[in-house]
């Protein structure tokens, strides 16, 4: 792990360079991007969002749970200390404590609220990763690589959210039915959702929102107007968690 | 030199085969956590950093603290000090190479620990912290060898030493800047959330350090023929005087700014260390001894009568290292997680087999501090006699 | 240099101890055997040459997982213009579903053991 003076002028030196810079780059990138779009007149800007309907969640429902962790060989610990999770409920007023108050109405106080990963457009989470092992794609999935993650949990301290669960012991034990398309975790990493990007690679809608018979999760291109998720969040009134942090959730909420 | 590490009393084998005796303890339950993984320990998925966090926490600090007897020899060519710079600098190598160990233990897939060099990314702190606690123990360790080596032969130290000597002093301040930064740059963690977590980090390294050079300093002069020096030991007790001061002002600051903003998310943290949420309150004896102890410490620090008394000064030092150990060294990790972002209060305790690894890593740095003094002992004595 | 013969014959038993294992095969007979591979599969080719998969299997998986699970590029274009989906599972281990009697065999025989399958599933059958 040493390095010598001259290799750490060079990477500190590109480091701070690179820390300058990037603000810079993102700008003209940013004004590039929409210079060109504007001249086609198409939109090329990708970026995946979900829209969470809370009053079509039915109460001790649990088919995109069931459906997600069943697809993604994610194990059932019941020991809440080394539980992992990708996606499950809380108490409204615990999802959204800014929210909270004696008089929460229609309905919705104690009553179940779908968390996973925001899928953040500032992700703290891909911020603080010594490795870039956790990373953000161009169409806006926050992804994990299993390979290469060193299990330092500093992406778990940073999210504000509480959506990574860390492979505490070996979770194979713990899955009832083994997927074998798609790999199970190893003891010592950190993992989250993923959006179902390997099943967006062969064309499929995330394994939760297929799963949902009441409509009550919409997956899709929130830079696409004519979007389902755009038309719901155009038609409904919406909240996110926990916006203040700047983070830019993209998990929308209906209630 | 190391030569001299090799001949010793009777008591300086003991010594030596005890430290290995709880290395080996250590050792083997990290065998067993390198098997079943790092559920072993009390660690869950809401308290993801426990006691190994903590530890290189405050075993940064104890690092750090050498700059406070570089720099008044070096800048201020205060003589008093030059016979303890080297103790100072060989307690900074020992502490870094435990912040190391303890990183490495706490890692999920340590076998993986390069990739931070193999995929620099230089947007994360853990980066930075790689290549400053690196940097400073390679300073310290050329820095002190060099200079006991040129003491040896009554020469002075060779030119190149003294860029790096002076390189040293800003060095150590930010490794502590640095390590503060993995805190207090996280969204939603508002214990961690405050701009004065590096000064506080600095003014608790500043107390806890030399209370731990006076202690050492006393034992050898209790052990060995080497004495460290009246003034030297009278002038690094002000100091801890001073960076306690400070360090409790600080903290005071904090409960200030969140106790009367009466923001929730600041304010349930530390409702929970002082008393406790609900039924969770296992901090609680905790922090109020961390605070008991500090405010006997400053007592007997501040007041010159007790403070000039070398039996008294000991006694504070244990207080001062111990209470901060309990703040820095425990509280201020686990705290950041309970309650959780959820609002969750999960508490957190070390097992067994994790309070063995941790003290499997203690009785290595003291084995590597053990020999480092046996050898600036014999040098000292040598040239002495 | 009394010490001359005890030095020696030191060095002797010493080179004797660390070369023991090649001499054991030799007296054995079972010296530099090398491990039968058996594939089942009606495919004549992998998706390079023999020579250049048992070369370099493990940096074209390496390339192939950086290229899935970092740019979200999933297709293989061979040397001879075939394109392949990259998965070790679905790819690799349709025809080498014999984990034991092809992969397991040569990688105990050289003493490595990847770490792929902590997570891929090995295919159903023919495990160790």
């Amino acid at each position: 792990m040493k390095i010598d003076r001259r290799g750490f002028l060079k990477i500190g030196g590109l480091g701070i360079l690179g820390v300058a810079a990037k603000p810079v780059i993102d700008v003209v990138s940013k004004v590039k991007l929409a210079e060109a779009s504007a001249k086609k007149g198409v939109l090329v800007e990708k970026r995946l969002a979900m829209v969470v309907n809370l009053k079509n969640c039915k109460d001790g429902c649990t088919d995109c749970i069931d459906a997600c962790h069943g697809v993604h060989n994610v194990p059932y610990i019941a020991n809440p200390k080394d539980e992992i999770k990708w996606i499950w409920t809380e108490q409204y007023e615990k999802a959204f404590p800014d929210q909270e108050h004696r008089f929460i109405g229609g309905g919705m106080k104690g009553s179940p609220a779908i968390l996973l990963c925001n899928h953040c457009d500032n992700p703290s989470c891909v911020r603080v990763c010594p490795t870039k092992a956790t990373f953000k794609r161009e169409d806006g999935i926050v992804m994990m690589d299993y390979h290469r993650c060193i299990g330092c949990r500093f992406c778990m301290a940073a999210c504000p959210y509480g959506s990574r669960s860390f492979n505490w012991r070996d979770p194979r034990p713990f899955i009832k039915k083994i997927n074998p398309d798609f790999p199970t975790r190893t003891k010592g990493v950190v993992e989250k959702c993923n959006f179902c990007e390997e099943r967006l690679a062969k064309g499929l809608i995330p394994a939760c929102v297929e799963s949902c018979k009441n409509k009550a999760l919409v997956f899709g291109n929130v830079e696409e107007p004519n979007s389902e998720v755009r038309e719901i969040l155009r038609s409904n009134y919406t909240i996110r968690r926990k916006p203040g942090l700047g983070t830019g959730p993209q998990i929308y909420y209906v209630v | 030199m190391f030569e001299k590490a090799l001949i010793g009393s009777k008591k300086y084998w003991g010594l030596v085969i005890g430290l290995l005796a709880i290395m080996g303890v250590g050792a083997i339950f990290y065998l067993q956590q390198w098997n079943y993984g790092l559920g072993i320990t009390g660690m869950s998925r809401d308290v993801s950093w426990g006691l190994y966090i903590a530890q290189f926490t405050f075993l940064v600090g104890v690092a750090a603290s050498a700059v406070m007897v570089v720099l008044p020899y070096y800048l201020h060519n205060y003589k008093a000090f030059g016979r303890i710079t080297i103790l100072g600098e060989f307690v900074a190598v020992a502490s870094v190479i435990m912040c190391l160990v303890f990183i490495i233990a706490d890692l999920g897939q340590p076998t993986r620990a390069l990739n931070i060099i193999l995929y620099p990314t230089p947007n994360s702190i853990l980066f930075w912290d790689m290549i400053v606690l690196n940097g400073y123990l390679l300073l310290n360790i050329l820095i002190g060898w060099n200079v006991l080596a040129s003491e040896r032969k009554s020469v002075p130290p060779p030119a190149w030493v003294k860029p790096l000597i002076y390189i040293s002093i800003p060095w150590a301040v930010s490794i502590h800047t640095v390590t503060a930064f993995i805190y207090a740059g996280l969204p939603g963690r508002g214990f961690w959330l405050t701009a004065i977590m590096a000064p506080r980090f600095l003014a608790s390294a500043f107390a806890g350090g030399p209370a731990l050079l006076i202690l050492l300093s006393l034992i050898l002069r209790k052990f060995t023929k080497f004495d460290p020096g009246k003034d030297a030991i009278q002038n690094l007790g002000k100091i801890v005087a001073y960076a306690m001061s400070i360090n409790v002002f600080f903290i005071l600051l904090e409960i200030f700014t969140v106790f009367y903003s009466q923001i929730p998310e600041h304010m349930h943290h530390f409702e929970y260390i002082f008393a406790g949420l609900g039924e969770h309150g296992k901090l609680v004896p905790w922090m109020w001894t961390s605070v008991t102890l500090a405010v006997l410490s400053l007592i007997l620090l501040i007041n010159p009568i007790t403070r000039r008394r070398e039996g008294i000064l000991a006694l504070a030092c244990v207080i001062v290292f111990f209470s901060l150990w309990i703040e820095k060294g425990f509280v201020l990790v686990v705290t950041g997680f309970i309650p959780s972002p959820l609002g969750r209060v999960f508490e957190y305790s070390p097992t067994i087999p994790e309070i063995f690894i941790t003290l499997g890593v203690w009785a290595m740095g003291f084995l590597i501090l053990a020999v480092l003094y046996k050898i600036a002992v014999a040098v000292k004595e040598e040239i002495e006699t | 240099m009394n010490n001359r013969i005890i030095i020696i014959a030191g060095l002797i038993i010493f080179l004797c101890l660390i070369t023991f294992p090649i001499w054991y095969n030799v007296v054995g007979g079972k010296a530099a055997y090398a491990p039968e591979l058996k594939i089942v599969s009606e495919e004549k080719q992998c998706v390079e040459s023999t020579k250049y998969m048992r070369a370099k299997h493990m940096q074209l998986l390496n390339d192939w997982r950086n290229s899935v699970v970092r740019e979200d590029k999933r297709t293989y274009t061979a040397l001879d213009g075939k394109k392949y989906d990259m998965s070790l599972s679905n790819t690799c281990l349709k025809c080498h579903s014999n984990k034991a009697d092809f992969c397991d065999k040569c990688h105990n025989y050289v003493e490595v053991t990847p770490t792929c399958w902590n997570c891929h599933v090995a295919p159903e059958g023919n495990k160790l």
